[in-house]
């Protein structure tokens, strides 16, 4: 046989055996996957370790990693939702997840996976996602916001459908992200930009409107506390979004708002572990996140709550 | 293992093809396989995976692309001075090999992964003005066309099949990206093979006395056929735009945005090879011409009558059509207008001219759309490439 041949197919045969190898060990889930996200056993976090779905028990920190892939991905009162990949190279989904992460129900979307929430209730998911092919503008990215009602079935695939109050007409340039639900299962809270302003906005689900609170502005990924009086969310450094972040609190009532102990900037929705602190992911200079926590009320110190994890939610 | 020499060399292929077009054929499909893949999770991995912005990615795409560009001129520059143009294309794809597993070694540093990212480009810089030089060096004069078609042809189905691939290795593995990394290093491991064993250099004795880069500017056809290339270079908008605009206007849902790129290759890998015969018979200007011409219809369309169906499909038609007409037929084009001891550099130089000239159109055309409006930009648009189209028959019409 022809000594060239002979070395291109021994090359093919092995490099083919390594690509194929490689592969297929990559698809094989590890053996000790948790089946399901344990219940009881003291107050514990949902993260995302490595993607992958993961409770952390908030009293020794011992964490049990699941097999389910999730990009971000939010949980409350045995509902978790799941934004991932559906596989295709661009296609998103959300998969609704109860506790033994059986798939409820999954709808298929389009774009970069970015934000998710689920209502205290467990009924009402919400979730944001990039949408490229507007990145010809150095600050034109584009944003999709759904919501899905667990009870009824109802779907909103753009909050860009409902009405704007207190605008004439509906601006073209209007992007929403990042949903906090009410106790109600009906009202929210979520970012609305257009015209250069990013504003906190109040919707209602069933009335399928918005209502833009216009006295706040360069705020985004609004966060309601436990008692629902208080919003936490990401205020623009001096007014200024290419500054940074600051994670701060609203109070609802006498609309004062209190900067909290962390000065890093933070770009993520936070989440509250209980009435008096707020988590969130900051990402590290070697592209892994920590979750952190600092307390509500702008006194303490930011710490690590749950190291090489994103995504936090509290679990009862 | 220089193996190669002891074959007798392959020739009459495809009506007297050299078997060299068909081996650097080869070597592009495979190695195109392998690049396409990861530029198809790219995005997504960057994005999803390490939280950078949308419009961060395609900041440091662009920069990263036009920086390298530069690098084609140093590859041509060095390729014939050395007279080792498989040496420098071997390099080039050999660094682009190893990068795509320094994205598995990188992990999530962004400083380790815009390297490797640069690193991987800088590969395809310097392979392709020697790869092309290989090509003309191998042909005779009179067949450079099909040569060409015939190459990008094959280049074409590699980058067809490197998405599909790379779907299949994430639905294989878990969505993992690691395993598309580790598949496409394998992939490109074999073309770099392929290219050591099978493409032969062709050495031949040089005299070098003059400064290389300045005597190729001297000679005015030479600079005719750079300009040329630049100012149709600088009148060829972005095909994000024109996809964009498809998109705006018809509505598609996102998930389409893809398979118009697909569409477009698929008709340009069907074309590529019959239009470049086809140059070679009727003049390649012509066809060249022929080709911008349909370039100028795809901006009138965009905000044209048509709507619908047959407006996405005559775009995809026209828009694979120009690429077919244009992208190898240049090369055959300037081929034997360089002399051949200088033939990589004059290539690169081309290349390069077109290349940063697209650039600043793209930026132009940015700032047109957002000035006045996208309609608007596309008139322009139109009517620039017109005018390039009529310069460049001025400039290189008389030869023939």
């Amino acid at each position: 046989m022809n000594k060239r041949l002979l070395i291109t197919l021994t090359a093919a045969v092995l490099l083919g055996g390594v690509a194929v190898g490689y592969t297929a060990l990559s698809g094989a889930a590890p053996d000790n996957a948790a089946q399901s996200v344990p219940a009881g056993a003291g107050p514990r976090l949902m993260v995302l370790s490595n993607g992958k779905l993961s409770t952390v028990s908030r009293a020794d920190g011992s964490r049990e990693v699941t097999g389910q892939s999730c990009d971000r991905a939010y949980s409350a009162a045995g509902t978790i939702s799941c934004l991932r990949p559906a596989g295709a190279l661009k296609a998103s989904e959300l998969a609704v997840l109860d506790n033994d992460l059986r798939e409820l129900k999954t709808v298929p979307l389009t774009g970069f996976p970015n934000r998710t929430r689920v209502s205290t209730s467990g009924r009402m998911v919400a979730w944001t996602l990039f949408v490229d092919g507007h990145s010809y503008a150095a600050n034109g990215f584009s944003t999709s916001t759904g919501i899905l009602d667990t009870k009824t079935g109802a779907l909103v695939t753009s909050l860009e459908e409902f009405a704007v109050e207190g605008m004439a007409g509906r601006p073209v340039d209007t992007n929403y992200w990042g949903v906090t639900f009410t106790a109600d299962d009906n009202r929210f809270y979520a970012t609305m930009s257009t015209g250069g302003h990013r504003y906190l906005l109040e919707g209602d689900f069933a009335a399928r409107k918005v209502k833009p609170l216009t006295d706040t502005d360069n705020v985004e990924c609004p966060s309601l506390s436990p008692d629902g009086t208080r919003v936490a969310y990401k205020k623009a450094v001096d007014g200024d979004p290419q500054k940074g972040w600051r994670v701060s609190v609203l109070d609802l009532a006498s609309r004062e708002i209190t900067e909290l102990a962390e000065t890093r900037s933070v770009d993520d929705q936070p989440a509250w572990v209980d009435d008096r602190t707020v988590t969130y992911g900051i990402q590290r200079d070697d592209g892994l996140n920590d979750v952190w926590a600092v307390p509500a009320d702008g006194s303490g110190t930011p710490a690590v709550l749950v190291p090489e994890a994103s995504s936090p939610a509290p679990l009862g | 293992m220089y193996l190669s020499t002891i074959d007798k060399p392959k020739s009459a292929n495809w009506k007297g093809l050299s078997g060299n077009v068909f081996a650097l054929g080869t070597v592009s499909l495979v190695t195109d396989v392998s690049s396409e893949m990861v530029a198809a999770v790219l995005p997504l991995y960057l994005v999803i995976g390490l939280q950078l912005s949308p419009a961060a990615y395609g900041l440091i795409d662009g920069v990263y692309t036009g920086a390298t560009t530069l690098l084609r001129l140093a590859g041509g520059y060095l390729a014939d001075r050395t007279n080792k143009r498989k040496a420098v294309a071997g390099l080039g794809y050999g660094i682009s090999a190893v990068a795509k597993l320094g994205l598995l070694a990188a992990g999530n540093s962004l400083t380790a992964l815009g390297f490797v990212i640069t690193a991987d480009r800088a590969g395809k810089g310097l392979r392709t003005a020697p790869r092309d030089a290989l090509i003309t060096l191998s042909t005779p004069s009179g067949d450079l066309g099909r040569a060409f078609g015939v190459h990008r042809a094959m280049d074409g189905i590699g980058a067809f099949a490197g998405p599909l691939v790379a779907m299949a290795v994430l639905a294989a593995s878990a969505q993992s990206f690691d395993a598309v990394f580790v598949v496409s290093a394998c992939v490109a491991a074999f073309g770099v093979l392929v290219l050591v064993l099978y493409v032969r250099d062709r050495p031949e004795p040089v005299q070098r006395k003059e400064p290389l880069k300045l005597a190729l500017l001297k000679d005015p056809a030479v600079r005719k056929i750079v300009l040329a290339a630049s100012l149709l270079g600088l009148v060829t908008i972005g095909d994000g735009f024109v996809y964009l605009l498809l998109q705006k206007r018809e509505g598609l849902a996102f998930g389409w945005f893809p398979l118009l790129a697909v569409g477009t290759s698929l008709v340009y890998l069907l074309l590529a090879a019959p239009l470049g015969a086809l140059a070679d018979r009727v003049g390649r200007l012509k066809v060249m011409l022929a080709g911008y011409g349909a370039l100028t219809v795809v901006y009138l369309l965009l905000f044209g009558p048509l709507g619908g169906w047959p407006l996405l499909v005559l775009v995809v038609l026209l828009y694979g059509f120009f690429y077919a007409c244009t992208d190898g037929v240049l090369m055959a084009l300037a081929g034997p207008v360089l002399p051949e001891r200088l033939r990589t550099t004059g290539i690169a130089l081309i290349q390069s001219g077109q290349a940063l000239a697209y650039l600043g159109s793209s930026v132009l055309f940015g700032l047109a759309w957002q000035f006045w409006s996208p309609e608007a930009a596309t008139r322009i648009a139109a009517v620039a490439v017109v005018c390039a189209l009529i310069t460049t028959a001025a400039l290189l019409g008389r030869r023939r």
